[in-house]
């Protein structure tokens, strides 16, 4: 009974953070911070929902498989998320003009795609 | 279909649809509306984690693990498609 509540939290909280991050990505004004928010926001909230599977059924080899559901979002959302990023900014995609700080500014080698290190 | 309304999951996994459908329609608009490239591939690479999501609510839905299945090998494969356009981004402008 306990664990049936548990499975509707875990399933609701979930479902809202996915809901969360689309609204992110509707509303946010430039792509860099959309991608904050669809990335983090959507990884966590479809981990809680695996987690709700796994509990629902509590079988070996279905626990197995949501667990690696969970690692396969949690290893690859941050590595696409990155590229992503590093592909933007090559490519000069605007940045919201309330932007407070550009730390890679004038760091990228744009031609060679290098990152300059701090003591050159 | 049938489902038992007096189970309080198959009710919590209606709300989760709702809330999922939602954050879809909201990520499509984007995918229609935005204005660059990488704006899209952002949106589709979300796109599939909320199929993901919407199998797993189904599968708590109908009690049927089968579904498990299709979040697996879409968690597999959001990636590999992420990953080739941020990759094409990067090349296309070096041309």
């Amino acid at each position: 009974m306990i664990l049936d509540w548990l499975i509707c939290l875990l399933l609701v909280s979930g479902s809202f953070f996915i809901f969360i991050s689309g609204l992110g990505i509707m509303r946010l004004p430039d792509v860099f911070t959309r991608m904050h928010a669809g990335t983090k926001a959507s990884s966590f909230g479809s981990g809680q929902i695996m987690i709700a599977v796994a509990l629902y059924f509590l079988e070996p080899w279905i626990v197995i498989k949501c667990v690696l559901v969970v690692i396969f979002i949690f290893a690859t959302a941050p590595v696409g998320a990155h590229m992503l990023g590093r592909a933007c900014y090559f490519l000069r995609i605007p940045m919201w003009q309330g932007t407070v700080v550009d730390e890679l500014k004038g760091k990228y080698d744009l031609k060679g795609h290098t990152l300059k290190s701090q003591d050159e | 279909m049938e489902f038992d309304y007096n189970n309080p999951v198959v009710v919590a996994a209606m709300i989760a649809f709702g809330f999922i459908v939602a954050a879809f329609l909201m990520c499509f608009w984007r995918l229609v509306k935005g204005p660059t490239l990488p704006d899209r591939v952002v949106a589709l690479d979300l796109l599939a984690i909320y199929t993901l999501a919407l199998c797993a609510a189904y599968t708590l839905l109908t009690g049927n693990p089968v579904y498990l299945d299709v979040a697996l090998v879409l968690a597999l494969t959001a990636f590999l498609s992420t990953v080739a356009l941020a990759l094409y981004l990067e090349r296309r402008m070096d041309k």
